[in-house]
């Protein structure tokens, strides 16, 4: 029987609209109780002092891409879940940017033991769409949600057959899982490598418009209410899909949304150094979309935070703009970036941090033993000191991928420990 | 025609960086002692017919991933007139046809003891790469649609030697300015010596974005000619466009060729200018093009005094960097009658 206690931390849930110091008792991998009495602990029950920390529920990551198989120079299931640890999550939904994709019950399988021999986060698979990927014919959604499939999508791609995204929403209702699409018109993201707008004319770089995203976002949504089905869109990068999902919500159609981190508090500015760790997708936009999807991850209508983990071995992303793919490593930075744009500059408080990075994400990707440390739950558990600072080396990654548009950058928030299902699983110190 | 160059260490002095990579970053003391140090090399040398040996034992090399004439000859003939040695390097039939990335082509070509890489890609921010990735210096010799810093420079050269300053003037830039590297590079240039830009074209090619930078955005061609004392015509680049932006070239020229009819509505002075190649009937006709107004071929020989200035300034400030004192003799160098 594992057994801990954790004390003197400051215990943060908003599933359960904790927020004091207090002790968590942790026993057989699960929460037990919070504030025990010394009467109530085990015998010899380890403690662990979290003093100036924040225990809250280990991280949730909706979308991060892990290429194994096929790409495993980017990146591995073990790397990633390792990597995933220490930023802080717990939980990760692994989309299936791999060869070969995710599209059979063997698939499936494969990512669930490798994920598990690796003893890292949790890995839950996301599975195609559609067959192949190829964005034709719907996969065997069924087979895969019974392989344990949680999610689908066809990410990093988003559907572009309107078609077949209604039949998926139609069809996922039985189902009981959500399909998640990356919105984005190929048509007009044709070949650009950033945001379009007064850099990219400046710079002579190809751009990414935003109706590329608005109108993938207002199809998306419209679907959405026409079949009933549960849609999650994201990453989210512009003012046009705010609006969209804003109304929306308003006519209470249920579909949510996710932005990243880095699209909250860079913007395209960044790539003025003609460096390939700013390109990412979506890219990073101009000062008035990044305040108006702060604004929007501050108010609720943008539900989430997820990595947008998509990591490339370094000499993909040693080439020209033209020819680098899209990628950055995420995962063990994310948190500490909203904390340093988010939390220092008022935009959020912890207790909405923690929502939107464990506690929706949780509930949308339906994972029921994620997203709170009620008494009961499983004991996926994060320690964060929010006021240490660090400068970001990606060569101290546990990622493989180390390109970062934070490289060299001071953020603040660092995890310390992370714990899965009662056990510890990362130490800051490791 | 001088026997000797004149002093040129109050030049140096007003320049500090190894790289040339676009005009945006330069202020305009730098672009300005740019072209005073092209003016003293054309004049020294007679039109850059004759060579200066200040630069003798170093060497250019041309990295061009993209096709070029003039650009690539005008940086070789303004190496070999500096009395530098060129290595020419193109990518069909080299490493990069076996898979080899741009940089490692480069930093194999700068191990072989090259002192600058002339560079010509076709994505923008390559030269940013090399000036990272190499410790050699960098001249951009043209990346995708994002500058052409010599062109630039060489059509200022131009414009100042017609007209004396920039203050006042009128320069339109006509065309296809969303892929002109041209347009980047005169923008800038322009703009910083004073002069009032304006990019015409369909909205399709010139963006409103323009406007929000601070320069004036027309589509009517013919509204603004009264106007201008400089026309600068953009060659339509077909090869960067995938979707054709206007409907025919029947229709684009008939809407901004420059042509005999609309020479009429020009200025008398009016300076006809285009970096080349040109459409003959596209953006200009053939009587302007070979017309009196026409600085075109001014342009071209320009380019190779602009060249020698980039290199050699760049030259001195990599000498700097590395502690080596300047060159005693450069005052008295010899001017020989050689023109190879």
């Amino acid at each position: 029987m594992t057994t801990h206690l954790i004390e003197n931390g400051r215990l943060i849930d908003p599933r359960q609209k904790l927020d004091r110091v207090g002790r968590l008792l942790i026993i057989d991998g699960c929460v037990a109780a919070i504030d025990p009495s010394d009467g109530d602990l085990p015998a010899d029950c380890p403690r662990i002092d979290a003093g100036g920390m924040i225990v809250a529920p280990g991280l949730v990551d909706l979308a991060a891409e892990f290429r194994e198989p096929g790409f495993d120079e980017d990146e591995t299931i073990h790397s990633a879940s390792h990597a995933a640890l220490a930023g802080g999550f717990t939980s990760v939904l692994a989309t299936a940017s791999t060869d070969p994709v995710v599209d059979s019950y063997g698939a499936v399988e494969y990512i669930r033991q490798k994920a598990a021999e690796a003893r890292g986060a949790r890995i839950h698979v996301v599975g195609c769409l559609s067959k192949g990927r190829e964005g034709e014919q719907m996969a065997e959604l069924g087979l895969l949600a019974g392989a344990g499939a949680v999610a689908f999508s066809d990410a990093p791609r988003s559907v572009p057959n309107d078609a077949l995204l209604k039949r998926a929403l139609e069809y996922c209702r039985m189902l009981g899982r959500p399909i998640i699409d990356r919105p984005e018109v190929p048509s007009l993201a044709d070949s650009g490598v950033m945001h379009d707008g007064q850099v990219s004319l400046v710079l002579g770089l190809k751009g990414l418009p935003t109706e590329a995203e608005d109108l993938a976002v207002a199809r998306d949504v419209r679907l959405a209410e026409a079949t009933g089905g549960r849609l999650h869109v994201g990453p989210v990068s512009t003012m046009g899909a705010v609006d969209m999902i804003r109304r929306v919500k308003s006519r209470g159609i249920k579909v949510t949304a996710s932005a990243c981190p880095h699209n909250l508090s860079l913007t395209d500015h960044s790539l003025r150094s003609y460096e390939s760790r700013f390109k990412v997708h979506p890219p990073l936009r101009s000062p008035r979309h990044v305040e108006t999807l702060c604004g929007a991850v501050a108010d609720g209508t943008i539900d989430a935070l997820q990595s947008g983990h998509m990591p490339r071995s370094r000499e993909k992303m040693m080439n020209d703009l033209d020819l680098t793919p899209f990628g950055m490593s995420s995962l063990e930075t994310s948190l500490a970036t909203a904390v340093t744009y988010l939390i220092e500059t008022g935009i959020l408080d912890w207790t909405k941090l923690i929502d939107r990075f464990s506690c929706r994400p949780a509930k949308i990707a339906g994972l029921t033993d994620a997203g709170s440390i009620a008494p009961g739950s499983v004991a996926d558990v994060v320690l964060i000191d929010p006021g240490c600072t660090w400068r970001v080396d990606p060569q101290q990654f546990r990622s493989r991928c180390i390109s970062s548009p934070f490289e060299g950058q001071n953020l603040t928030g660092k995890v310390m420990l992370a714990m899965v299902g009662g056990e510890i699983r990362y130490r800051q110190s490791d | 025609m001088p026997d000797t160059l004149p002093d040129l260490t109050p030049y140096r002095a007003r320049w500090n960086r190894r790289h040339l990579l676009d005009l945006e970053s330069l202020s305009a003391d730098e672009i300005v002692t740019l072209l005073d140090v092209a003016q003293v090399m054309k004049e020294a040398t007679g039109g850059c017919r004759r060579k200066i040996s200040l630069l003798q034992g170093k060497t250019c090399a041309n990295l061009f991933f993209e096709n070029s004439t003039r650009t690539r000859n005008s940086f070789s003939l303004a190496a070999k007139r500096l009395g530098a040695d060129t290595v020419e390097f193109g990518s069909s039939g080299s490493s990069v046809a076996k898979g080899e990335t741009y940089v490692d082509t480069a930093k194999t070509i700068e191990a072989m003891g090259v002192d600058w890489v002339v560079t010509r890609h076709s994505t923008p921010g390559t030269p940013h790469l090399l000036a990272r990735e190499l410790d050699c210096c960098v001249l951009n010799a043209g990346d995708g649609p994002h500058e052409h810093p010599t062109q630039g420079l060489l059509d200022l050269l131009t414009i100042r030697q017609h007209r004396g300053s920039f203050e006042g003037l009128t320069v339109a830039m006509v065309g296809d300015i969303a892929h002109s590297r041209t347009a980047r590079s005169n923008i800038w240039g322009l703009h910083k010596l004073g002069a009032h830009v304006i990019v015409c074209g369909p909205p399709t090619l010139v963006s409103e974005r323009w406007r929000e930078l601070g320069f004036e955005v027309a589509h009517h061609l013919d509204e603004i000619l009264p106007r201008c004392d400089v026309l600068n015509l953009l060659r339509i680049q077909f090869e960067r466009q995938k979707a054709r932006p206007f409907p025919s070239v029947h229709e684009y020229a008939a809407l901004y060729a420059m042509n005999a009819a609309r020479m009429k509505k020009a200025r008398k002075d009016i300076l006809i200018m285009a970096p080349g190649p040109i459409n003959r009937g596209v953006e200009i006709t053939p009587e302007v093009a070979d017309g009196p107004h026409s600085v075109i071929l001014e342009q071209v020989n320009n380019g190779i005094a602009v060249r020698m200035a980039a290199l050699w300034l760049l030259a001195a400030a990599d000498d700097a960097h590395r502690g080596i004192a300047p060159n005693s003799q450069e005052p008295n160098t010899n001017i020989s009658g050689s023109t190879s």
